[in-house]
């Protein structure tokens, strides 16, 4: 079946079948490599992106579910060239290393900070308890997001 | 002849000490940088894995044909179709590429398949009709060693043996079998070249080595197989031994398509070695005043089915079993156990983790007994430059600032006692505030860095000037940590141009790097990385008479002679070999200047119990570390940020759970890795000490962070709870019951 969608703004079709996930959508047929399967069971994060509003691992997401619905994507939290605000602060901070978990990561804290725009660290912690990072043991991360946090307060 | 006196560089902007931002990181966060999972080719297949389901099984026969027969498939092929050397292994080869006989650790490669899609794939490799006679599998490290299964055997002697102690305290610990488990899984691509050659593109720490052991399976020539660093998500140890190298070169061949192959979580967790489980028996020996005259250990750790890196991993876990303390009569036998568990070889700390949960917990078991505060107790035995290593008797020549360490854990502040951590258990709040119980425990570790034993340790390393400035090429693998970043600073500073860039080249177009382990790439090719660029400066201003080499070209009495645009178009480069001072195997007694470098650590971690549930929450680890010096200190500190929770994981949750061979716990789900909540916070300071080879008297920072960090967590339950936590990691009953 063709399912229709808004993916990152723009109009998107992919032809699925029944088993197919979002995630092997977007790695498979759209090009959009930039979500990652580490797990492939909705444990580690690394295919966050955000449905309807929702932050939700694309890994879960069945592909013919998303008829008519709003994607975003880690392609889709910028304008291709810039970073946003949270990518920048994650940058400077040395919140990378491997960069594996990293997309699932912005996808997260964007969605965060679109509904809360200076969290404490607490709700930072809360928001990424369900992205698992092995490279960086979380605090460059947490120091990132919370001086975007602080700059916003 | 020029009698010119030119100028040491001036400091530049990116150079050495500052904390560069990465040069991926804004490809990583846009989601745009190229992982191995990413890769792609014209009229690509995909591979799939048929696996044995059981830890020991005779294979009596294999039917490839009904893989075969599924529309799409083009190739099935098994061990008699690997046309060179049929086995594989980093120090000795004994692993098949594809089990022919005998199966021998549950997961063990037996056919691999090409196919259409990966789904295809995956159906076909399910589809090979293997037909075993199941043997019963010898899954005891203590039994293998008794029916002389093993690997290796390490005896060290030192001094006089016959010492006894008026204090004298034994204990028994077990650390169990940790995942490296790097997000990435394994992944690659092979291209034939349309000439019975193969280009390679794989998850990896070390390609030369991957490109060797292809080159033999394959039976080609070298020139044939070129393997070429790609991106990679994570490593720690993992990706130090060759698993779908061979499989992907072989299929790419036999079709004469590209290949490509990704595990998933499941099969990750059987496709790639894991950390040495181990046992230990220790018996101190201490004075009165808690000097160390004697101190005894048995080492047994298990190698699993294959050698892999069993007899370093082994060998070191004896080395340094002391830990970085003084003692003239030491004895330590170490069993490396040949059984069918899973392989064990790399992971980030090397042998010298699993020892440290045991001399650790002596070390706290002796200032309990003689009523010495951890921290006096280890300053009285501290190890310092000049000592002589208490295992292996060799001289420290380089910084060992085992003081230092303590007197910086002993000056950090401990966070206050009343502060509203979040309580054990986390969100489900099953805790009360007052049955919570806070112990504090400290640890040190030490280890060695790069190859020890005699091995040629080297790297090469080649610095070029180009348009848009310094370009050095490496074959030496990016794994996250940093290494892109810190060799364009070593560049920089040494050369003075302020642009630098690092391009990864494959294994045809530059020498060996080594691999990316053992904390060495820093040292190594980053020596290699100083050499070349002081060379290539020095070469560049005698050809040119000039005094000073800068951005804007070449200077004389600070007039530009050349400039940079001109001075790209003549061909500057410089390729350097970077050894480390010559080490040399031990002797029977286990004596001999065995390692080229050493760095310790250490840990002091504030730990909430609740001991009525089993239930513990980590909530701060401060740390001091030996790194000579920090080239990239916001690197440095994610080295040791990061190593940290590997090492809280093993202390509180991660752990292979082994059933008569088989893995009970292959994914994300049941093995059970620390989130952004299980992280407690991190002070971290870095001790600098110059004297070290590496350049700039940097030393590697990856593994200590993880070695004494479990030992400092299970000291701190112990504190909590009054109780001999004796394994790692620790579970709720070896609290609550």
């Amino acid at each position: 079946m063709i399912v229709e969608f808004i993916l990152n703004g723009e109009h998107a079709s992919a032809r699925v079948v029944a088993a197919m996930s979002l995630l092997d959508v977007f790695r498979d047929q759209l090009e959009l490599p930039g979500s990652k399967n580490a797990c492939d069971q909705g444990e580690c994060g690394s295919c966050s992106i955000v449905l309807d509003g929702a932050a939700v691992c694309s890994c879960l997401v069945m592909a013919a579910d998303v008829e008519g619905s709003e994607v975003t994507t880690v392609e889709g939290v910028a304008p291709e060239g810039v970073l946003n605000e949270i990518q920048q602060a994650m940058h400077e901070g040395g919140a990378v290393q491997c960069g594996f978990c990293t997309p699932g990561i912005v996808v997260m804290a964007t969605d965060l900070f679109a509904t809360n725009p200076s969290p404490s660290r607490a709700e930072i912690k809360e928001a990424l308890a369900g992205n698992i990072c092995r490279c960086t043991g979380y605090g460059a991360i947490v120091r990132a997001l919370e001086a975007v946090a602080g700059a916003e307060a | 002849m020029t009698t010119r006196t030119t100028r040491a560089p001036s400091k530049i902007a990116g150079g050495i000490g500052e904390s560069t931002l990465r040069p991926d990181g804004i490809a990583k966060l846009e989601g745009s940088f190229e992982y191995a999972q990413d890769l792609r080719a014209e009229n690509m297949l995909w591979g799939a894995t048929t696996r044995s389901p059981h830890p020991r099984a005779r294979i009596v026969s294999i039917d490839v044909a009904p893989a075969l027969a599924i529309g799409g498939v083009h190739a099935v092929l098994i061990a008699e179709d690997v046309p060179g050397r049929g086995v594989f292994g980093l120090e000795h080869p004994d692993q098949p590429v594809l089990a022919s006989d005998e199966a021998r650790y549950w997961g063990e490669p037996v056919a691999v398949v090409a196919a259409e899609d990966e789904d295809t794939a995956r159906r076909a490799a399910a589809a090979v009709a293997v037909e075993y006679e199941v043997l019963d599998p010898l899954v005891d490290s203590l039994t293998a060693d008794v029916e002389d299964e093993v690997f290796r055997r390490m005896r060290i002697r030192r001094g006089d043996q016959g010492v006894e102690g008026a204090v004298v305290v034994e204990g028994y610990y077990e650390v169990g079998m940790q995942d490296q488990a790097p997000l990435g899984t394994e992944a690659g691509l092979a291209v034939p070249d349309g000439h019975g050659g193969v280009d390679l593109y794989a998850t990896s720490q070390f390609v030369h080595i991957d490109q060797s052991q292809v080159v033999a399976s394959l039976g080609l020539r070298p020139e044939q197989v070129r393997a070429h660093p790609t991106g990679i998500g994570g490593a720690f140890g993992a990706r130090e031994d060759v698993n779908l190298h061979i499989h992907l070169c072989m299929l790419a061949l036999h079709t004469g398509q590209p290949v490509k192959m990704v595990y998933d979580r499941a099969e990750s967790f059987t496709g790639h070695v894991h950390r040495h489980p181990a046992r230990m028996w220790y018996r101190h020996h201490a004075d009165e005043d808690g000097r160390l005259l004697r101190v005894e250990a048995r080492v047994v750790v298990d190698g699993g089915a294959y050698a892999s890196t069993t007899s370093a991993v082994l060998a070191n876990a004896c080395y340094f079993a002391v830990g970085p303390y003084r003692c003239d009569s030491v004895a330590v036998d170490g069993v490396g156990a040949r059984t069918n568990n899973p392989p064990c070889g790399a992971m980030r700390g090397f042998g010298a983790v699993q020892v440290c949960v045991g001399y650790e917990a002596q070390m706290d078991k002796l200032a309990a007994e003689l009523g010495i505060a951890p921290l006096e107790l280890r300053r009285r035995n501290a190890l310092a430059t000049g000592d002589q290593m208490p295992t292996t008797g060799q001289r420290i020549e380089t910084p060992l600032p085992v003081i230092d360490v303590l007197d910086s854990l002993a000056a950090m502040p401990l966070p206050d006692a009343d502060d509203e951590a979040p309580l054990p258990g986390g969100s489900g709040l099953t805790t009360d505030r007052d049955q919570v119980r806070r112990g504090v425990g400290y640890a040190l570790g030490i280890k060695n860095l790069g190859f020890s034993e005699g091995s040629d340790d080297y790297a090469v390393a080649r610095v070029r000037l180009a348009e848009d400035g310094a370009v050095v090429e490496t074959a030496a693998i990016e794994v996250g940590q940093g290494l892109v970043t810190v060799l364009a600073q070593i560049a920089r500073s040494a050369l003075g141009v302020s642009r630098a860039v690092v391009r990864h080249v494959d294994t045809s177009q530059i020498g060996s790097a080594g691999s990316t382990s053992a904390s060495r790439q820093t040292q190594i090719s980053g020596g290699a990385t100083l050499e070349a660029s002081r060379r290539l400066r020095e070469r560049i201003l005698g050809r040119h008479d000039g005094d000073d080499l800068t951005d804007l070209g070449v200077l004389r009495d600070g007039e530009v002679v050349v400039p940079m645009a001109m001075l790209a178009t003549e061909g500057w480069e410089e390729t350097v070999t970077f050894r480390h001072p010559p080490t040399e195997e031990s002797d029977d007694d286990g004596q001999g200047v065995v390692h080229a470098d050493f760095a310790v650590a250490g840990h002091r971690a504030v730990v909430d119990v609740d001991p009525e549930l089993g239930l513990l929450s980590v909530v701060r680890i401060d740390t001091a570390q030996d790194v000579g010096k920090a080239l990239n200190p916001e690197s440095v500190r994610g080295q040791i940020e990061g190593g940290i929770l590997q090492g809280v994981g093993l202390a509180i949750m991660e752990e292979l759970i082994m059933d008569g061979g088989v893995i009970k716990n292959p994914t994300f789900t049941d093995y059970l890795l620390p989130t952004i909540l299980d992280a407690p916070d991190v002070e971290a300071l870095l001790i600098e000490q110059d004297g070290s080879w590496g350049p700039f008297g940097a030393k590697g920072v990856g593994e200590p962070p993880t070695i004494s960090s479990t030992a400092a967590v299970l000291a701190a339950i112990r504190d909590a709870t009054g109780k001999d936590i004796d394994r790692a990691p620790v579970r709720p009953q070896d609290i609550a019951l």
